[in-house]
């Protein structure tokens, strides 16, 4: 039976996806998410490498979702927001819990949750959302 | 070299629904259910959060606390009985979410509420027999109890994981278990709520499978209760622990530090893991622990540990069980509903 979602394009970023992991590069020590083939800024100069960040960052910019996408309907009003990574990389994401409390420049760190179903029959996509610290 | 617990830790969703929530809707006395249970409020999951996520939020805190390359895993046991997928590994994609890499023994434990001290001791068995160096074993749930039932108001959501290896912050000294075949509580393949015999759970399932387990195991390691600082007991509620304790001969404040249960209810394989783990947030090096877990069909794990000083560097580098019960939200039976997809629409 075929599914809405692409199995295989979820299954090729998972990796990444679950574990945030993206690159560095060791000329011009600027960390990338996701993972990049190329250096921007150095191309052939470049020599890159795999880069686990840490899962902490903060809150650049956010908007509340209260008409969503297919799927997420469930958890409308939801924030959704740019992140910025501790290490310095840049990436968007949902923000669990009551996005009355989400503010700019507000500590996150990574969680592992549920990001969308196929029905009842389909696969079950994980993935990390962003959590207000304490 | 001595065997254990490297690394421990918990995960405990933030929403709770209170015994007094409940009853209000159901026009039950809150009061005699919360003398009788001995349980305040529940914790439940957020809808995004499963047996999955809870498992991998629980077993990155373990990882934390053991201070260990995750690869160095060697198998990954998840013990449940709300596995996500009836046909897919829980532990496929919390073995990949927790970077342990592919070269890795997955399989996913059922024995009612005693499946995660099972993984428990599989792992023991591999560490001890040197084919893995390390072992990750989980137990976790998040229960559902049919609208208006009495596991309604206990049925919880939490997971308890931890690390066994050498060079343990608790060392196993011993573990003993007793099985039988009583049904006292089951679910069939494809219903959404578990059946239970009412009063039937008591004494010939949970007392005389918790009692023997216990027994048992302090016979073989020539112990006895007063040998022990703390004892945790699964706990389906609060009445069910006290009493197999004073059958044992343990005194109240040997089970108070484990006693998570007014506060987050039962969440099944996560029970007694979960208490564990508040244990060791308080343990001293010296201190011995009796964990004796149940799962209904039936069967109980004993175990004993020795807490060592390795505990004192490890212990602050996760989030502690304490931390979790006091970070909540407290819901409504509405939101409740909507969350835990009790609505057939
Ligand atoms: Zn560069």
């Amino acid at each position: 039976m075929p599914y809405k979602s692409s199995v295989p394009l979820f299954w090729r970023l998972k990796k990444s996806k679950y574990n945030l992991i993206g690159t560095k590069c060791n000329t011009c020590d600027k960390v990338f998410f996701p993972k990049k083939s190329l250096c921007p800024n150095c191309r052939r100069r470049g020599n890159l490498d795999d880069f686990q960040f840490s899962g902490k960052g903060k809150i650049v910019s956010f908007t509340v979702i209260r008409v969503p996408p297919e799927g997420f309907e469930k958890y409308a009003p939801y924030a959704a927001a740019i992140i910025e990574l501790d290490e310095g990389a840049r990436l968007s994401g949902q923000i669990v819990g009551d996005f009355s409390k989400v503010e700019t420049g507000k500590p996150v760190r990574a969680v592992f949750r549920k990001i969308n179903e196929d029905g009842n029959e389909g696969l079950i996509n994980y993935g990390l959302k962003w959590e207000l610290s304490e | 070299m001595d065997i254990g617990i490297v690394g421990y830790g918990c995960y405990i969703p933030r929403l709770r629904i209170s015994v007094d929530e409940i009853a209000r809707v159901w026009g039950t006395d809150a009061e005699s259910f919360k003398k009788g249970l001995i349980v305040e409020e529940k914790a439940v999951p957020e809808m995004d959060e499963d047996t999955i996520t809870i498992s991998v939020e629980a077993g990155r805190n373990a990882l934390l606390r053991a201070g260990i390359d995750p690869k160095k895993i060697g198998a990954v046991y998840i013990g449940s009985e709300s596995h996500p997928y009836a046909v897919k590994p829980s532990g496929t994609v919390v073995a990949e979410a927790l970077g342990l890499g592919e070269n890795i023994m997955v399989a996913d434990f059922e024995f009612a509420c005693k499946a995660g001290t099972a993984a428990m001791q599989c792992c023991y068995g591999l560490v001890k027999a040197r084919e893995i160096e390390y072992g990750l074993a989980i137990g976790a749930d998040t229960s559902q109890g049919r609208p208006g039932d009495a596991l309604e108001y206990t049925a919880a959501a939490a997971a308890g994981a931890f690390v066994i290896g050498k060079d343990p912050l608790a060392t196993l000294e011993g573990t003993h278990s007793y099985t039988t075949d009583t049904s006292d509580f089951w679910r069939r393949e494809g219903e959404d709520y578990p059946s239970h015999g009412a009063r039937f759970t008591g004494k010939p399932a949970y007392f005389k499978h918790v009692v023997s387990a216990s027994k048992l195991l302090m016979e073989k390691l020539s112990l006895k209760p007063s040998d022990f600082n703390h004892i945790v007991f699964h706990m389906p509620n609060g009445k069910f622990p006290l009493t197999a304790s004073k059958i044992l001969g343990f005194k109240n404040e040997q089970i108070e530090q484990g006693f998570v249960v007014k506060r987050i209810g039962n969440p099944y394989s996560g029970s007694s893991p979960v208490g564990l783990c508040a244990i060791l947030d308080a343990a001293k090096p010296g201190d011995r622990i009796l964990m004796t877990s149940y799962g209904s069909g039936a069967g109980s794990d004993s175990f004993s540990f020795m807490v060592t000083d390795k505990i004192l560097e490890r212990r602050d580098r996760a989030k502690k069980t304490e931390d979790y019960i006091k970070n909540k939200k407290n819901i409504d039976y509405g939101v409740y509903v909507k969350l835990r997809r009790k609505l057939k629409i």
